[in-house]
């Protein structure tokens, strides 16, 4: 069982603190980041990966230090991302793509078509600018569980989906914790979807955390729907 | 599901865009009217310039880097040339290699400060690169036999030629030995395209956020892709250094740099054709201009045209265009069955 911390994080861009001394704990399986535009949700990503670097606080897993290990080392370490915007290379073919993604983060060759049947992508010698966008969001997804990953971010992963693409998503999403065994953080506008693939939530607004816990119960709570469902709104469970 | 380590229609690509090359290095001077005239000479430094025009190509086409400092690399190429034969006396092939392991060091050091410049603010800072290389080869001049560093004679002394290589001394036989050289470059580019590095660029030109997430370290490759086109460039220059024995600064203009930039758009970044087809516009057309009897200057107007052309209306230029055209003709050409697709 991996646990990620986040201790005390605070990301200063000028006078704005998109994160303001945020502290949060994912313990293994698919959890979830959730919150409104602005919330700090990308930027906590950002911080894990390397992009956005905190004036304080600490982030560990396992025992390890992440703030330590430079951005591009993050992949060897273990961690794995996905974008809003998928970032398929359009001149190479899927299987290059995932291959990419083997070879930097110190995997061997093979792990690339083992991910590719992960997703079950067809045909993967096509090239990206081939690909419709949800075999785009597979080849996402194949990049995420190459190798032997540990920390595996989707930011939005189900953006421009419809359904029945977004259902399939979602079952390999949920599985990634499982049959690869890396703790999964998911941001996502999408209640159903987070509440589909998440046993756990935290909660951001204006940079800070305002709840954490189980999926059900937070969603639920009064503060969580004032700040981000609208207080009118009625949640269904 | 064990997969072909390349996708076939690429490995079929360079499989045949390597034999067509060889066989037009080999033949082109067999035919009747190109043999040992001016048509074959000019056809020889196009084939040089193709080396310079796929540096520009890949760092555009492959990584979204604008260069326009590949005529002064160039003239580093052509300079180290005469510089390290005149010193030694090594073989020519030697020679060649060397210069191209210095040109390659010259473009990493002027690369290194741009290196986290893109767009607009890296092409103009390699531009002015251009423009400080012109003036360095105007003021030093290249080694013509002389003493000391900059080995240029002095008084009364005869200026010495660099020999053509063994293996090139006619016209037609420089020819081939310059064609074989191009396509042995440019087939190790395309290899290195097809691998590890070559994917890794492709990745940085989609967006550097992802190519670090994914792990790429993207300085390192960024310089690379600098040291590998310098040095193909650097090839360019022994060779041009080779066809004449002795170089002129007044060819290495820094406006040489931008019109480069202009055919490999023209002729298509985002393949190796481009580049060769780059090099056919870049040297070929001030002389077919002036063949019949314009001013070459108007190479200027013709190729500005062919730009607002390409940026326009085709993005991959005249190879992309090509390319299109193969794909829709070959179905028409040689009809065959579907095959099966295997899942």
């Amino acid at each position: 069982m991996s646990r990620l911390t986040l201790s005390g994080i605070t990301v200063r861009y000028g006078g704005v603190k998109p994160l303001d001394d945020v502290s949060l704990a994912f313990e293994s399986g698919v959890c979830g980041v959730i919150g409104p535009n602005g919330a700090g949700k990308t930027t906590t990503f950002n911080v894990l990966s390397g992009f956005a670097l905190p004036v304080a606080g600490s982030v560990d897993l396992d025992g390890d230090d992440l703030l330590a290990v430079p951005a591009h080392r993050r992949a060897r370490w273990g961690l794995r991302r996905s974008f809003q915007q998928e970032q398929v290379v359009r001149t190479l073919t899927a299987r290059e793509n995932v291959l990419l993604a083997a070879e930097h983060s110190g995997s061997p060759a093979a792990d690339a078509d083992r991910a590719l049947d992960y997703v079950r992508l067809a045909r993967p010698h096509r090239l990206g600018a081939e690909l419709t966008m949800f075999e785009r969001r597979l080849v996402d997804i194949a990049s995420c569980v190459v190798g032997t990953p540990r920390l595996v971010l989707l930011d939005e992963p189900a953006a421009g989906l419809d359904p029945a693409e977004s259902e399939r998503l979602l079952g390999l999403i949920t599985r990634i914790p499982e049959e690869v065994g890396a703790l999964v953080l998911l941001v996502d506008h999408d209640m159903d979807l987070v509440r589909a693939a998440c046993g756990t939530v935290a909660v951001l607004d204006f940079g800070r955390r305002i709840a954490a816990g189980p999926t059900l119960q937070v969603l639920s709570s009064p503060e969580v729907r004032k700040a981000y469902l609208g207080i009118d709104e009625e949640v269904t469970t | 599901m064990k997969q072909d380590f390349f996708s076939r229609t690429d490995v079929r690509g360079a499989l045949v865009g390597l034999a067509v090359g060889l066989v037009l290095a080999l033949g082109l001077p067999f035919l009747p009217g190109v043999g040992a005239g001016l048509a074959l000479r000019t056809l020889t430094v196009c084939a040089i310039y193709a080396l310079a025009a796929a540096g520009v190509g890949v760092l555009y086409g492959r990584l979204g880097l604008v260069s326009i400092m590949q005529i002064g690399l160039v003239a580093v190429g052509g300079w180290a040339t005469l510089r390290i034969y005149h010193a030694t006396h090594l073989p020519f092939e030697v020679v060649m290699v060397l210069a191209a392991l210095v040109t390659a060091v010259v473009g990493v050091l002027v690369g290194l400060p741009a290196l986290r410049l893109s767009g607009l603010s890296l092409a103009i800072v390699t531009l002015m690169v251009a423009g400080a290389l012109e003036v360095l080869v105007t003021y030093a001049g290249f080694p013509n036999g002389g003493n000391g560093f900059l080995g240029r004679v002095s008084g009364g002394t005869l200026a010495v030629i660099m020999p053509r290589p063994g293996l090139g001394q006619s016209d037609d036989e420089f020819f081939r030995y310059v064609g074989v050289v191009v396509v042995v470059v440019l087939a190790l580019l395309r290899w290195l395209l097809m691998v590890r590095p070559g994917r890794t660029w492709a990745a940085i030109r989609q967006g550097e956020a992802g190519a670090v997430s994914l792990g790429v370290n993207t300085v390192a490759h960024r310089l690379l892709a600098l040291a590998v086109t310098s040095a193909v460039t650097g090839v360019a220059g022994a060779l041009l250094a080779a066809g004449s024995g002795i170089l002129d600064p007044a060819s290495f203009k820094a406006q040489q740099s931008v019109l480069l930039f202009a055919t490999v758009l023209i002729g298509g970044a985002f393949s190796l054709l481009g580049a060769v087809i780059g090099g056919l516009f870049f040297y070929g057309m001030p002389q077919l201009l002036s063949t019949v009897g314009l001013d070459g200057n108007l190479v200027f107007v013709v190729l500005g045209l062919g730009l607002v052309q390409a940026v326009t209306t085709a993005q991959a230029g005249i190879a992309g265009q090509l390319a299109e055209l193969w794909r829709r003709l070959r179905p028409r050409l040689w009809p065959r069955p579907r095959r099966e697709v295997t899942v």
